[in-house]
């Protein structure tokens, strides 16, 4: 890609994502009253995190195995709990070490 | 009455999550500069879109030669949460906010700094939030540029391992309330089995990543939201437990 699409592209990116937050903050101050359309904002977050994990996170080492491996441990410490960037930082560790074993 | 906050309980509030965001922000860095985007690139990105789902999905895009229409309708489905989360703050700022410091401050608002804000007694005055946002933004661009211009020289065992942060991240997102939300989980089960699908299945090969993301997401949300509507207590509740 060139480097002025590669531009434009940032900024129309940028834009959509400022529109969102600003709109809101700027202009309306009523509140959202459909349940169903609630709802649905409340649950886009995950299905949209939800999708853009898997099955990627599986390439995202460039090994499977090691991949699988950093993934069940991300899991298990994400069901106990454990902040963002504990997660991250172990997952990472854990596909590092394994590294050495699966290559 | 509460004390009036000030810039520095700002400032401090935003220390621990600019941190988090100079590590996590390293890794995007890294992995843009696997993708072949120059480093000046990235650090454009992360200084204009503040955000790290809409971020890796926009890199994608972009290093798949994707179209405008395909970035546009990513971000517009991806980061539609802020715009939920920046509804809840407009209700929370009191009048020291002029119009003008609206549209600016609006551009700060992500998933950890709406976390913190919102979890505040009272309204927020514009120079805590000013102290607020300024850490996490510079943590944000200056991990960016670090991984960005490091990436390249780094050991491959080293960008290897990088390319699980972003994705453990979303993990340590989604389960605890997949664990203690009704309709978390069947949402996030559903999303996982249509990307999976688009992913494995040869028909939709030529099926741009973007919008796989999107139809997995758009239809997992509206069919939860349809048998698991949510409360509206829940929805405030939830939204600032996202970012913890």
């Amino acid at each position: 890609m060139d480097l002025l699409k590669m531009f434009l592209m940032i900024l129309s990116m940028a834009g959509v994502t400022y529109l969102i937050r600003m709109l809101p903050l700027v202009c309306f101050r009523k509140k959202i009253r459909s349940k169903y359309l609630l709802s649905v904002l409340y649950y886009i977050p995950y299905a949209v995190l939800s999708a853009m994990t898997f099955p990627y996170i599986l390439y995202s080492t460039g090994n499977f195995y090691t991949a699988l491996i950093g993934t069940v441990v991300a899991v298990v410490l994400a069901v106990f709990k454990r902040s963002l960037l504990t997660v991250a930082i172990f997952a990472c560790l854990t596909v590092f070490g394994c590294g050495f074993i699966f290559f | 009455m509460s004390k009036k906050l000030s810039f520095n309980n700002g400032i401090s509030d935003g220390l621990p999550i600019g941190l988090g965001y100079l590590s996590v922000s390293f890794a995007f860095g890294v992995q843009a500069s696997i993708l072949g985007i120059p480093f000046y690139m990235s650090l454009f990105i992360s200084m204009t879109n503040l955000t790290s789902a809409g971020q890796l999905a926009g890199l994608t895009v972009i290093a798949s030669l994707g179209t405008f229409l395909e970035i546009i309708l990513t971000q517009l489905i991806i980061n539609s949460r802020y715009f939920l989360m920046s509804l809840t703050l407009s209700q929370k700022v009191d009048e020291s906010f002029s119009i003008g410091q609206r549209f600016f401050l609006s551009a700060f608002v992500t998933d950890e700094i709406f976390a913190v804000a919102s979890n505040k007694r009272g309204l927020i005055n514009k120079k805590y939030f000013f102290g607020l946002v300024i850490l996490p933004y510079i943590g944000w661009a200056t991990g960016t540029l670090l991984g960005a211009v490091a990436g390249s020289s780094l050991p491959v065992q080293i960008t290897n391992a990088l390319g699980i942060a972003l994705y453990a991240m979303f993990i340590a997102i989604i389960i605890p309330p997949a664990i203690s939300v009704k309709g978390v989980l069947p949402c996030v089960l559903m999303a996982t089995a249509l990307s999976s699908a688009f992913y494995f299945i040869p028909i939709f090969a030529n099926l741009p990543n973007g919008f796989r993301y999107i139809i997995s997401a758009v239809v997992s949300a509206l069919i939860t939201a349809y048998f698991f509507p949510i409360a509206q207590e829940e929805n405030n509740k939830n939204c600032q437990k996202e970012g913890d």
